[in-house]
């Protein structure tokens, strides 16, 4: 018999019933709500009459709308200044309370966005079924968890049951081989994977990353492969543990301690994929091949080389496509075959559940230090992921390179990646920014993204426009 | 949960690939505590001229003259004809809140995202898969015959045409019963309630630090 993948495994561990129509129970070990897509779900519980199955399974916090102002976060939850945003976050804040519920409040230390706090307070820990309702939750798969995003009728179903009613999904490896070149980091690796497999490229399938370029990364570099694992269409992506990851998790805050931790660490020791194990497909990818990622249109495939150019519609053959090229030139606004380098920036945005961890902020901040942000950028917005990450960005006196070079530090939440709150694009203007998708409207009804790593986005911050790392004088760069 | 068995209706071109969830329910929207009342702000940014608010209607807003559904052949349109890849992004089931508040019951795609296509069956909509030639034909049915209308037989799992073609489509059988009897998936989960309990106990002996309260 064949070995098993790592997802076959965590699937195995977890499965309550195999049901005769072919759907199955999974059971979850970790459910994380926000304040957007859970007041519907506990609504349904009280109509029903019903209550969490099991509530020290449950984390909470708001992060999708709050403000990110430092003044607007000090007046408290009373003083949001938008109602319905105010609205849904006292509903969080009331639903954790009245049906027993661990939240970690808008202005408590641990609050975050769901994918930043979750591990670094080792609620999210190896081994584990995790899910939330937000696509990105495949982030905690960077330490072999089962994870990923559910829609709110399902965050109900997590609640009331403890399981999900699902199906199994396949198997696809991308394997990265080779070393990185300096300049390119966890976030190429994954805007190049998606640029290769497309956005439908995992539809159907639980990726796991393999190979030396993940093994050599750090465990935060994996979480941003896995959280955009869902932009090539897979809801799951994973890397299997290793000494890295172990690591990672002692002493975090829910971690186990002393002999049940040695219990834990020997069974996360297991979540690897066997040998024998056998992928229904396998993409494999050269890693000393990919330099830095920027997207240009309005999908993450849509995504070049900053050393390449923005598409002509005349070199695509395929007709949908073509009519995706030619609509995406014109939202944003660009000529087919000028350099993406010639892409002028209007804001930055370096934040969000993909890059806004301390490794990134030290990586945007290597390069803004003793620099200035162009004249020509309106605003560079820097959003710690959480209130820990802002602590630990203080202390190394982050903040303080990134006010100098003339950007604004804010409070930890999601901000412009979604712009839900007052974090917002205008109409035409470009982005760098270190989100997850470029689509039309995203970061403000009619703003136009362009997506890359911290680093980077710094340095278009500083040039005024899309520019390679690289070619910067890197005192500081890893 | 609705039912779903036959349905006949008009169908709308929503013609491009991978429309995503911010596409069809953008953000400003989603700061509603409820499950209904979003089919004014489908497509918003599309649908409109101007960028659309919370709470806003359609009827005073400057309708986009370039988007089919404003165009009067497709008015009470309840089937959606799309591309590849439909629903992508955000796991927001919202979307389909707003597609079904709009009077969509079903979707015809050569393939859509996972976690869209998954949320679509809590929703008493149904996303019909078809081979992208089909669905090619299909759009081009549509384009070349106002009025032009599917039947959609469940049971049968037919799509019927209105000079009596029929084409058949797959479905998984879980979805499929789900839809046809509207069925309470968390009612029929607690009926497993044993088996939960029992893998509990197992797993607790098995990973004991799973079973320690978040403080």
């Amino acid at each position: 018999m064949a070995g098993k993948t790592l997802y076959d495994k965590l699937w195995d561990a977890h499965l309550v019933q195999q049901r005769a129509d072919g759907s199955s129970l999974l059971y979850i070990d970790r459910h994380i709500l926000h304040e957007v897509t859970s007041p519907q779900a506990f609504e349904g519980l009280r109509l029903a009459d019903r209550k969490p199955w099991r509530l020290d399974t449950n984390i909470a916090t708001p992060d999708h709308n709050i403000s990110t102002d430092r003044e607007e976060r000090a007046a408290g939850v009373d003083a949001i200044p938008d109602e319905t945003s105010r609205i849904q976050v006292k509903t969080l804040d009331e639903n954790c309370e009245s049906f027993g519920i661990r939240e970690f409040k808008m202005n408590e230390m641990g609050q975050g966005i769901v994918h930043v706090m979750g591990p670094e307070l080792g609620a999210s820990l190896p081994g584990m079924t995790v899910v939330c309702g937000d696509s990105h939750t495949a982030t905690h798969g960077a330490f072999a968890c089962l994870a990923h995003g559910i829609g709110t009728s399902e965050v109900e179903h997590v609640l009331a049951t403890q399981c999900l009613v699902t199906k199994k999904m396949k198997n696809l490896l991308i394997q990265v081989d080779g070393e990185l070149g300096t300049g390119v980091t966890a976030k190429d690796v994954i805007l190049a994977i998606i640029g290769e497999i497309g956005t439908a490229g995992g539809n159907g399938y639980a990726i796991e990353f393999a190979g030396q370029v993940f093994r050599d990364m750090s465990i935060e570099g994996r979480m941003t492969v896995c959280n955009m694992a869902i932009e090539a269409g897979a809801r799951v992506g994973m890397v299997a543990v290793d000494n890295k990851t172990i690591a990672y998790f002692k002493g975090r805050r829910f971690a186990p301690t002393g002999e049940m931790w040695d219990r834990a660490v020997s069974y996360w020791q297991t979540l690897q994929s066997d040998p024998d194990a056998v992928f229904d497909k396998t993409v494999v990818i050269s890693g000393s091949d990919i330099v830095p990622q920027v997207s240009w249109g309005t999908s993450p495939e849509m995504v070049v080389p900053v050393t390449g150019s923005i598409p002509r519609i005349e070199d695509e053959t395929d007709p949908v496509k073509r009519q995706a090229i030619e609509r995406a030139l014109k939202y944003m606004g660009l000529q087919g075959g000028s350099p993406v380098t010639s892409i002028p920036v209007d804001r930055v945005f370096i934040g969000s559940c993909t890059n806004s961890r301390i490794e990134d902020l030290r990586a945007a901040a290597a390069i803004a230090e003793g620099r200035k942000v162009a004249s020509t950028v309106k605003q560079v917005l820097v959003v710690p992921g959480s209130q820990m990450v802002k602590a630990q960005a203080e202390l190394e006196g982050l903040d303080q390179i990134f006010i100098e070079a003339g950007m604004e530090w804010r409070e930890p939440g999601c901000s412009m990646c979604l712009a839900m709150n007052a974090d917002k694009l205008g109409a035409g203007e470009h982005c760098a920014s270190t989100s997850n998708r470029n689509f039309e409207g995203r970061q403000g009804n009619g703003g136009r993204t362009h997506l890359l790593s911290p680093a980077m986005a710094a340095a278009a911050a500083i040039a005024g426009h899309i520019t390679d790392v690289r070619s910067l004088n890197q005192r500081n760069m890893a | 949960m609705k039912v779903f068995t036959v349905h006949k209706g008009l169908v709308a071109p929503m013609d491009r690939a991978n429309v995503d969830t911010d596409m069809i329910i953008p953000k400003q929207f989603l700061k509603s505590i409820k499950r209904t009342g979003f089919g004014p702000n489908l497509f918003d940014e599309l649908r409109y001229l101007d960028e659309g608010q919370p709470g806003q209607g359609g009827r005073e807003r400057p309708l986009n003259p370039d988007f089919p559904l404003n165009w009067p052949r497709y008015q009470g349109a309840s089937i959606l004809l799309a591309r590849e890849n439909f629903g992508c992004g955000s796991s927001r089931e919202h979307a389909p809140w707003a597609l079904e508040d709009y009077g969509f019951r079903v979707i015809i795609a050569p393939s859509y995202a996972d976690i869209f296509f998954n949320n679509c069956f809590k929703n008493g909509l149904l996303p019909i898969v078809l081979n992208e030639n089909i669905v090619n034909d299909l759009f081009s049915e549509a384009e070349q015959n106002p009025g032009y209308q599917l039947t959609v037989d469940l049971p049968r799992q037919r799509l019927i045409k209105s000079d009596g073609e029929e084409l058949s489509f797959e479905i998984d059988p879980f979805y499929k019963q789900c839809l046809l009897e509207g069925l309470d998936e968390i009612g029929l989960t607690l009926k497993e309630a044993d088996a939960i309990r029992a893998y509990e106990a197992q797993q607790e002996i098995r990973c004991p630090w799973l079973f320690h309260a978040i403080k």
